[in-house]
């Protein structure tokens, strides 16, 4: 829209018409107070705070629902507004307790920062406040009704933003009170309970303390705790999250997980398992000690020197013996772009083989594949947030990417965005679409197929012919589409899809996954057939520098059939629980060595020879990728006394096995042949690594635990990580676009070793079973029958 | 027949639903108007209802607890055989309207929205009832009672008691 002009405090602005008086006064740095108003939902103007003086207006107006016009002439502060904004907070105050020294919200609090600055601690109320007890509406998300202003800003958060409309107001006046969806009455221990995603946006909406979290209540103050902000380890969506940590007698220990700078990719939202499931990194059951299996067949604690000593000298000895074709390694889904980087290079060039993987819960492979050679043809999460239309096929973002559908509601309800949503079940988010086609079961390699030409495969991918077919042309007709893509579509059939897409000028792209840096680990080349950013083997010269063996390793499946058939002589496991996930019989591995480091005592690690005692994604520093491509910062928040980064084990084995730790890890001077610097960085026998340094004005590392020592040799070698230091410094994400070259081997031919994780919306693999948090939302979730919103599974991995 | 199966209200009330919703732009606005029917025929508005009526309008049951509870002349437990309604404003007020109600609590001996054992009445304290120039006034049930003093409420009580009251439920 047209700019208008306006004066506001004496100071010329100007904006798009339309634009809220309050949101263009807080672009210019003028603050307007407001405790009803949030942006990017409805307008209350229940509370009366943003009061301002606007000339030729009879009344002081609502800066919350006044659009700016011409010629405005609006006053933000004088005595007259002062006054009535303290009038408002006495209002307010003559029901609110004096709970401002215990209550959450202390320090960082609206109604407290206002009464401070309009002096209206005063109260001429001499009626009795109206108390009620604390209620317990679920495990995380508990009401203090006497704290509560009646800002409405929950009901509208969870209405419009959740899609899911578990609060309400009732009754009226000063007894108002705002009500979950399980009345006392109707509840079986005669207490009102929400029944809900159990997000806690209404927690972190409140401006106020009167919704807490059941994780952070009464535990400290917000000036108490060190404020990191980093990326959650839950999902593929990769959300910006601030964990609250404060030390302990062996570390730090995180407290709070919140979403306070909105700066993210994920805007304003936080998802339960953001917000609460930090506390797998607190849980009493964790690894501390490095452990290694006694003749007798017990695990005994022993101290780091000796565990590492035992394991270089086992793994040197059996690829000495039996070859580098003899080890498996498999990596992780949660761990840094580094240490997934640094893993598959020391499985390549210390242990010599291509034997590695990972649990793969989407089909990157293809996806990179099917798009080799295009440019600007992948999404980022952000663009889930402004694409005027979106297709979704497959998959269930409101579960398995919270994120993702906390955008596109957003996107749905404030930008008109057209949603259309192609899926074998009824998920959530088709009440947001324009349009939803039901496909048959399993009908998605048809609907694919029909999509890109296939008149045959009609029936096979849905019972309502004409339905499917509007429904291509209303997406064909589509000029700037977003396709989001469910793990059901793989090899094959995904090409198929991003065929007929790539028909659509504006298209782009994306592959959701399960895990935080599921991307990432098969972008780093956790793969047996690809080395880093899906470089073949075959023919490789990108990293003509590694001595890589040039045939395709076993892949997670085969490295176990060659356990049982007694062909593996060791394993190395990094963050994963394959014996469960993939159902494998531990009576495979009793032949072979095994190594694992991990946080706890799953069912791989139970099998272990050697376990060593990990940090996880809260615990270190690095980059990670969502599954859109979008690479992030990961800073250390939390710290446990006793356990090792994956990155600090990887180099420390290495080392223990005698590899040339410069050669692995780029840190120090002349850390490659240095005899041809002189005569330029083409010679081929230059420092290569050294000079691109140089090029781009970067020091050498001088730590070999220095992760940026491999993120310069990942910037440098792997195809698409072209990244920008400055923005992944300063904590925001970037786009990465992967850069796969032309497909040699046929897309499809592989075997399909996707296994998506199932996660429900309160489980997360292997962190969810140790997060106290998550297993009462499950336990919290029995107790009433599925709504369907939710769905209980325990995953594993 | 009604939209919905197994309605828990008469055919006549459910008849009456059916075509409410179809007159307003908005379904939900028949909402209020459906809960006074409802608690009417019922007696007051019982979770089966809510649950009918979030059903024939679309809504969720939190959506007309939010509206139910916003109203003081709809109820959610059973009131008596006779609903006695004490004005105390301000007209009744001046004219003894607070003398009506403490007369009543103390003969019927229950306060405000509470019930009597044996059911025959309950006692609720509302705002104006329209009925200013005849101050003070009481309702019971649909049926109007003005000019009161503590002996007329007496007497207006022993004629419920005694079956002999206008509008009967
Ligand atoms: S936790 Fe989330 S879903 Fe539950 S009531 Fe709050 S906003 Fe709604
Ligand atoms: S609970 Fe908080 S967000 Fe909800 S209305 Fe009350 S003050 Fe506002
Ligand atoms: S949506 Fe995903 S990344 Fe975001 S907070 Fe939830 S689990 Fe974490
Ligand atoms: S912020 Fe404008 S009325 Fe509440
Ligand atoms: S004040 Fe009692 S009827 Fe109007």
């Amino acid at each position: 829209m047209a700019d208008v002009k306006f004066i506001v405090d004496g100071k010329q602005l100007t904006a798009p018409a339309g634009t809220l008086l309050i949101d263009a006064c807080k672009s210019s740095g003028i603050e307007i107070p407001a405790f009803c108003y949030y942006p990017g939902l409805s307008l209350q103007a229940a509370c009366r705070m943003c009061v301002v003086r606007i000339e030729k207006m009879p009344k002081l107006q609502t800066a919350c629902t006044t659009p700016v016009t011409e010629g405005m002439v609006v006053a933000t502060e004088t005595p007259e507004i002062a006054q009535a904004r303290k009038a408002t907070l006495q209002l307010l105050l003559g029901n609110h307790p004096l709970d401002c020294p215990v209550c959450d919200a202390g320090g960082e609090c609206e109604l407290q920062d206002m009464t401070f600055k309009y002096g209206a601690a005063d109260s001429f109320y001499a009626e009795p406040k109206n108390h009620r007890e604390e209620q317990k509406w679920s495990p995380v998300v508990y009401f203090d009704r006497p704290r509560c202003i009646l800002c409405y800003r929950c009901v509208r958060m969870c209405g419009e933003g959740m899609d899911v409309f578990a609060l309400g107001i009732q009754n009226r006046g000063s007894s108002s009170v705002i009500a979950p969806n399980i009345p006392a009455e109707l509840s079986p221990d005669h207490l009102a309970h929400v029944d809900c995603e159990q997000c806690g946006m209404c927690i972190d909406a409140c401006p106020v303390g009167a919704l807490t979290s059941g994780t952070y209540r009464y535990k400290t103050r917000p000036w108490e705790m060190n404020h990191v902000g980093t990326v959650c380890t839950h999902c593929g969506d990769g959300c910006k999250t601030t964990l609250g940590v404060r030390s302990t007698s062996d570390g730090s220990e995180i407290v709070r997980g919140d979403n306070r700078d909105k700066s993210g990719i994920n805007g304003d939202f936080l998802c339960n398992k953001g917000r609460y499931a930090f506390d797998f990194a607190n849980n009493e059951n964790r690894i501390t000690q490095p452990l290694v299996r006694q003749p007798n067949g017990e695990l005994k604690p022993v101290s780091w020197e000796v565990a590492l000593d035992y394991v270089g000298k086992e793994l040197r000895q059996r690829r000495d013996a039996r070859g580098g074709k003899s080890i498996g390694v498999i990596g992780s889904n949660r761990i840094t772009n580094e240490e997934a980087y640094l893993l598959q290079k020391f499985a390549r060039t210390v242990l010599g083989t291509n034997n590695i993987d990972h649990h793969r819960t989407a089909d990157y492979v293809s996806f990179a594949q099917a798009l080799a050679g295009q440019k600007d043809r992948t999404a980022s999460l952000r663009d889930t947030l402004t694409a005027p239309a979106i297709l979704i096929v497959g998959g269930d973002p409101t579960i398995q990417a919270p994120g993702t559908a906390w955008n596109i509601r957003t996107n749905v309800r404030n930008n008109r965005g057209r949603l259309y949503v192609a899926n074998s079940a009824e998920i959530k988010l088709r009440r947001q679409a324009k349009s939803f086609l039901r496909l048959a079961p399993f009908g998605y390699s048809a609907f694919a197929s029909y999509l890109a030409g296939n008149a045959a495969s009609a029936s096979e991918a849905a019972t309502d012919i004409n339905a499917l077919s509007t429904f291509r042309d209303t997406i064909k007709a589509e000029e700037k589409l977003l396709i989001l893509i469910g793990s059901e579509l793989r090899g094959q059939d995904l090409k198929a899809l991003i065929d007929f897409g790539l028909t659509i000028p504006g298209a782009k792209f994306a592959l959701i996954s399960d895990y935080a840096n599921s991307r990432g680990a098969a972008d780093m080349g956790l793969l047996p057939d690809m080395l880093p950013g899906y470089t073949p083997l075959a023919g490789n010269t990108t990293f003509a520098e590694y001595d890589t063996p040039s045939a395709p390793g076993l892949d997670l499946l085969e490295i176990f059939e060659a356990a049982g058939k007694g062909e593996l002589s060791a394993l190395y496991v990094v963050g994963s629980n394959p014996v469960t996930r993939y159902g494998i019989d531990p009576e495979s591995l009793k032949d072979t060595f095994v190594v694992v480091q991990e946080m706890f005592l799953t069912e791989t690690a139970a099998l272990a020879d050697v376990i060593l005692p990990a940090a996880n994604l809260y615990e270190k520093s690095g980059s990670v990728t969502n599954s859109y491509g979008d690479l992030q910062l990961v800073k250390k928040a939390g710290d446990r006394a006793g356990v090792r980064s994956d990155f600090e084990m990887i180099v420390r084995i290495a080392d223990k096995m005698g590899a040339n730790m410069q050669a692995l890890v780029p840190f120090g001077k002349g850390t490659r042949a240095d005899m041809g610097q002189s005569r330029g960085a083409q010679s081929g026998e230059a420092d290569r690594h050294s000079v691109w340094l140089t090029a781009n004005n970067l020091e050498p590392k001088l730590s070999p635990f220095d992760p940026f020592a491999i993120l310069d040799e990942i910037q440098r070698l792997v195809p698409g990580y072209n990244l920008l230091r400055l923005q992944l410094l300063s904590g925001n994400d970037q786009h990465l676009q992967p850069a796969a070259p032309a497909p040699l081997v046929q897309v499809g031919s592989r075997r399909d070793l996707v296994l998506p994780a199932n996660d429900s919306l309160f489980t997360s693999g292997t962190l969810g079973r140790y997060s106290t948090m998550l297993s009462d939302l499950q336990h919290n979730e029995s107790l009433r029958p599925p709504t369907g919103l939710t769905q209980i599974e325990t995953a594993a991995d | 027949m009604s939209e919905i199966a197994n309605t828990i209200f008469s055919p006549e009330l459910a008849d009456r639903f059916d075509k409410l919703v179809t007159i307003y732009p908005l379904k939900r606005s028949a909402l209020v108007p459906m809960l006074l029917y409802a608690q009417d025929e019922v007696g007051y508005v019982s979770d089966a209802v809510v649950a009918e009526l979030a059903e024939r309008l679309d809504l969720l049951e939190l959506d007309v607890r939010n509206v139910l509870s916003y109203y003081s002349m709809l109820r959610t437990k059973p009131a008596g055989r006779y609903n006695v309604q004490v004005c105390t404003n301000i007209s009744c007020m001046l004219r003894g309207g607070y003398e009506i109600l403490d007369h009543c609590k103390h003969t019927l001996g229950i306060g405000h929205k509470e019930t009597t054992k044996d059911g025959v009445f309950s006692l609720e304290e509302v705002e104006c009832i329209g009925a200013c120039c005849w101050a003070p006034a009481i309702q019971v049930n649909y049926d109007f009672h003005e000019n009161l003093t503590p002996a007329k409420v007496d007497v207006l009580f022993k004629m419920y008691r005694d079956g002999k009251g206008k509008d009967e439920k």
